[in-house]
């Protein structure tokens, strides 16, 4: 036998520059990056979890504040027993069900229209569409605060300090962003899903119902995601828009009450900012799995 | 079923004509295939009969309508698709039943006809199954079973088998053709693969650059193309063409190719090309197959000639040998015993009873 033959005689590999070690430095820093990321990003909530557990008198004393000395769930018995905190959780529950809602009505068909039934100016609508999502809600709410102003001089409605204001403000920046997110969703199905859909028999509107939308559901998941954070997280708009306390949503509601002039009841607002956390997360983790999942796989060729 | 009728059909997409006034009557029946390089306007002439583009001009009849206005729903007709455009969420039966259903029949008849379907294309234990979960093969049968169980007037295929590697595509072709057996139904087919055209179709229509160059069934485009483009087109290896002159020589015609070569034409073929004597911008078209190594005895009309191959591709049953004639590339296809070998002389033959001459300025064959 010779000793080419052997293979325990092989050279080994070269120590550098191998695939094998320059993942592993990849992974390495990935790793270090990640954990740098991670830590930023939790500190902030595990500091509300730790304050959210202790009494006004623990976190006004000089004592380390990174540790719960004398635990208590006294900020959630009272934050979740007042009235108060039940009307701001119940607003902006349907505050964010009503926008998700007219929002994905809105959205979706406006994106099927503007992707794919080619009609006249459907590009420049589309990118218009996009540039309206692009003027911040610090300069539109001052202009919309006249308009409603406007509309109560001409028909004696009062559309300012109603939660369900809200309703037809916050679509003004849910609207325009899902319609870009699903444009961009629709424009990667093939077309020929579609000509096959309408030689079929199917209309435009059975198309988008039994065709796009089931095909699309993970960017339709997306959108909804979205319009939710933005609705359930909105706080500029309510604030400017609604002041009577049983009208004010969450984010207003937790900041208006419990501070108090220069009286920060700074356990219950962590309390509050917690709980008020709960409902996008619990839905992000019913949805991470559709959202991530790939539906298109199988569609044509591939 | 029905026979379908286009009229001077025009397509224009802005300022780019891309047909340019077609006319063809498909019977009722018949298997037509639409064959050209891309962008002669195959796929929009289908298209156009699908009703999934408008037409410029002219008219489209299906049975006895112009369905000029009528939308692509109620043409009755079913596509197959290059990319097979199979709905990702469906199962293969959802996927087949779905036009039905939409049409709103019966379960019972939906039922029976997926598996009718299914069992033409041998299918049936796909039935459940999602799309990402089939072969290629597989998924080209289901976009056929799809356009089956609608019992159409008129099947429509774009170029369904470009997606396939070479053997599953001369399998599926066959598998095209059986199904065409067993339904009879009116059939256009689009494809850029002149083989396919050729066996797939009663009759082929050529086309380039927006027009029809010419309808025939395949052995009249390969045996008497009336253009070098279709002379070029069909057949593989391709017809050969060489320049030449055609000079009277006494009481009959001859071809010279250059200073040397000068072939003689064979009596039979000197009355119709006479009225070309003289005529310097001519070609020869010769394909590969009457290019053959020289035998001892030569039939009339075959021409001895010393070939100096460049290359040989032995295919096994016979082997291509490509040299230089008269300063024009050149093809033959000879015998693996003739002893062809790269870069040697080989005594070779050309058969002009099958010579077709095309005049290089208009492009027509003589």
């Amino acid at each position: 036998m010779t000793t080419t033959a052997n293979p325990t005689m092989a050279p080994s590999r070269p120590r550098y520059g191998s695939m094998q070690r320059e993942r592993l430095w990849a992974l390495r820093w990935s790793y270090f990056f990640l954990i740098l990321f991670v830590i930023f990003f939790l500190t902030p909530p595990i500091y509300m979890l730790i304050t959210s557990l202790k009494t006004s008198h623990e976190i006004s004393s000089l004592r380390n504040p990174w540790w719960v000395y004398n635990p208590t769930l006294e900020n959630y018995v009272e934050l979740i027993t007042s009235p108060h905190f039940q009307t701001f959780f119940i607003n902006s529950a349907l505050v964010s069900i009503f926008v998700v809602s007219a929002t994905m009505l809105i959205a979706v068909p406006a994106a099927f229209a503007l992707s794919r039934m080619k009609f006249w100016g459907s590009a420049t609508l589309a990118t218009g569409v996009f540039l309206t999502y692009l003027v911040p809600e610090t300069l539109l709410f001052i202009p919309l605060f006249k308009m409603m102003a406007v509309f109560n001089e001409l028909t004696g409605i009062q559309l300012i300090n109603k939660w369900w204001v809200n309703l037809i403000l916050y679509p003004t920046l849910t609207v325009p962003f899902c319609t870009w997110i699903m444009i961009g969703y629709f424009a990667s199905i093939p077309k020929e899903l579609d000509e096959a859909a309408i030689i079929d028999g199917a209309t435009w509107m059975q198309t988008l119902t039994r065709i796009f939308i089931p095909v699309a559901l993970p960017g339709l998941i997306a959108a909804t995601i979205f319009s939710f954070t933005v609705s359930w997280a909105q706080f500029l708009y309510p604030l400017a828009f609604t002041t009577s306390t049983d009208q004010l949503v969450l984010p207003v509601g937790i900041i208006t009450t419990l501070i108090k002039g220069d009286v920060f009841n700074w356990g219950q607002i962590m309390t509050g900012a917690l709980l008020g956390a709960a409902p996008p997360l619990i839905i992000y983790a019913f949805l991470m799995d559709y959202y991530i999942a790939g539906l298109t796989a199988g569609a044509t060729k591939g | 079923m029905a026979e379908v009728s286009i009229r001077k059909i025009v397509k224009k997409y802005d300022d780019v004509l891309a047909v340019r006034g077609i006319d063809l009557d498909i019977r009722d029946h018949e298997f037509v295939v639409l064959v050209g390089p891309s962008g002669c306007g195959k796929t929009t002439t289908l298209r156009m009969i699908a009703g999934l583009e408008d037409i410029t001009d002219g008219e489209i009849l299906i049975g006895h309508d112009v369905v000029n206005d009528v939308p692509p729903k109620d043409r009755d007709i079913a596509m197959v698709f290059q990319n097979y455009a199979l709905y990702p969420h469906m199962t293969v039966h959802e996927n087949m039943s779905f036009g039905l259903r939409l049409k709103k029949f019966p379960k019972a008849e939906i039922n029976a006809r997926v598996e009718e379907a299914a069992r033409i294309l041998d299918i049936s234990e796909l039935l459940d199954r999602k799309p990402k979960q089939l072969s290629g093969g597989q998924r080209q049968r289901v976009a056929m079973g799809r356009a089956i169980v609608r019992n159409p007037k008129v099947f429509l295929f774009d170029e369904p088998l470009s997606n396939l590697d070479a053997k599953l595509r001369v399998q599926m072709r066959i598998e095209i053709k059986k199904v065409h057996q067993k339904v009879r139904t009116t059939t256009v087919y689009v494809t850029h693969d002149q083989v396919e055209a050729m066996t797939l179709a009663d009759r082929v229509v050529v086309m380039s650059n927006g027009v029809i160059e010419q309808v025939g069934t395949p052995a009249e485009l390969y045996h008497s193309p009336k253009t070098r483009f279709v002379a070029g087109f069909i057949g593989s290896p391709a017809m050969n063409f060489v320049p030449c002159r055609l000079e009277p020589n006494g009481q009959s015609l001859s071809l010279r190719l250059d200073n040397d070569i000068v072939l003689p034409v064979p009596s039979e073929r000197a009355s119709r090309y006479l009225p070309h004597a003289g005529n310097g911008k001519l070609e020869l078209g010769i394909r590969p197959e009457h290019l053959t190594e020289a035998r001892s005895e030569m039939q009339p009309g075959v021409v001895p000639l010393n070939a100096k191959l460049d290359v040989t591709e032995p295919m096994g049953m016979e082997t291509y040998v490509y040299f230089d004639l008269a300063g024009a590339p050149a093809c033959g296809r000879v015998s693996p015993n003739a002893g062809a070998r790269d870069g040697e002389m080989l005594p070779m033959a050309v058969d002009l009873n099958n010579m077709h001459l095309i005049d290089a300025t208009s492009g027509r064959v003589l």
